[in-house]
């Protein structure tokens, strides 16, 4: 279904595409980060790909699988073509930090504040970057691998002979 | 003239409002209960309740106050949508311990005598839920009278809660009166 946008995408920023596959409509792109922004304002402007929508942005842990560590994703979707493309751009654990997509989509202010608050991924340019599902006083990342599975952080201490977990 | 209630009449004439309502409880129940049998009787046909609805539990809860199950029958059908105003706490739902806060401000406000249902798996251990998140029970944070197990609890089961939570109201001693400086 998008393979046409996979290929224009090829086409034209071959040098920015580490890595591609496309097995059953799930056309996906691996950019290099810097290139990022770049990519994103052409697949959205261009008119072939035209890809009006930022559906999700968020980010996977390759702890022990892959260097460099995180990748983020990016799912798009254009409106009036009807295709899908998914774009992921690897970052790695010693500077997390990737450009903003804010200035082209405006949705992805509240998806890259949800990417930083349990990934701890950085994006530069971010008009408003801090945390958007858990408090202010939470520390770390819940979403990375290392966080401590049975690690709890409450707000208010347990009842006298309770505690929490 | 006689009139065969004269005597009646005459002898309400010297009785204080709370020997007065104690008459009339006792009348109304035909037995010879104690004051604090009668209260206890009253209190836990008119459950005032405040539903700290969080998650899907809703839903059910939902079905249990329509008609169908109709949790009326039991005093209860009357939410309350502020806590002053509520001596039943339902807690329909997962807590995260962002909110966790928010549920312990709730209770505090609630006035004396109170009592709290916690409603779902969710609410009474976590459920599935283990994780950084979530309140691994909401007596880790307020005192629960009942708890509801199910994901999510059937209404038979809502109401085999509230008509424990009855039993236990019923069987309660406490001062009747607030007692200052004592």
């Amino acid at each position: 279904m998008s393979k046409v946008a996979l290929d224009r995408l090829l086409e034209k920023f071959g040098d920015a595409v580490i890595e591609s596959h496309a097995n059953h409509g799930d056309e996906t792109a691996i950019v290099k980060a810097e290139r990022l922004h770049e990519v994103m304002a052409f697949l959205r402007d261009d008119p072939v790909t035209s890809m009006e929508l930022l559906s999700d942005v968020t980010a996977v842990d390759l702890l022990g699988i892959k260097e460099p560590r995180f990748e983020v994703v990016y799912h798009l979707y254009s409106i009036s073509k009807n295709q899908r493309l998914r774009i992921k751009a690897p970052v790695s654990e010693e500077d997390p930090k990737i450009s903003t997509v804010t200035d082209l989509f405006k949705v992805a202010v509240w998806e890259e504040r949800e990417v930083y608050d349990l990934y701890g991924i950085r994006f530069e340019g971010h008009p408003d970057l801090r945390r958007i599902l858990l408090y202010p006083e939470f520390e770390g990342h819940p979403l990375r691998k290392d966080y401590e599975i049975e690690h709890r952080q409450p707000r208010i201490p347990a009842r006298e002979g309770r505690h929490h977990l | 003239m006689t009139n065969q209630n004269d005597h009646l009449m005459g002898a309400e004439a010297h009785l204080t409002t709370v020997d007065a309502a104690e008459g009339f409880f006792r009348k109304l129940l035909n037995k010879n209960e104690t004051v604090q049998n009668v209260v206890n009787w009253s209190r836990k046909w008119s459950f005032f309740q405040y539903p700290f609805v969080t998650a899907c539990c809703g839903m059910e809860y939902m079905a249990t106050a329509g008609p169908r199950y109709d949790y009326s029958r039991f005093g209860c059908e009357l939410p309350r949508f502020s806590p002053r105003q509520a001596d039943l706490l339902m807690v329909v739902g997962t807590i995260t311990h962002k909110q966790a806060p928010v549920l312990r401000t709730v209770w505090e406000q609630m006035a004396d005598p109170k009592w709290v249902i916690s409603f779902g798996v969710c609410a009474s251990s976590g459920g599935f839920y283990r994780n950084y998140a979530t309140v691994q029970g909401i007596d880790t944070i307020i005192p629960v009278d009942v708890y509801i197990p199910g994901c999510p609890p059937r209404p038979e089961a809502v109401l085999d809660a509230l008509m424990m939570l009855q039993d236990k109201v019923q069987k309660e001693r406490r001062p009747l009166l607030p007692v200052v400086n004592s």
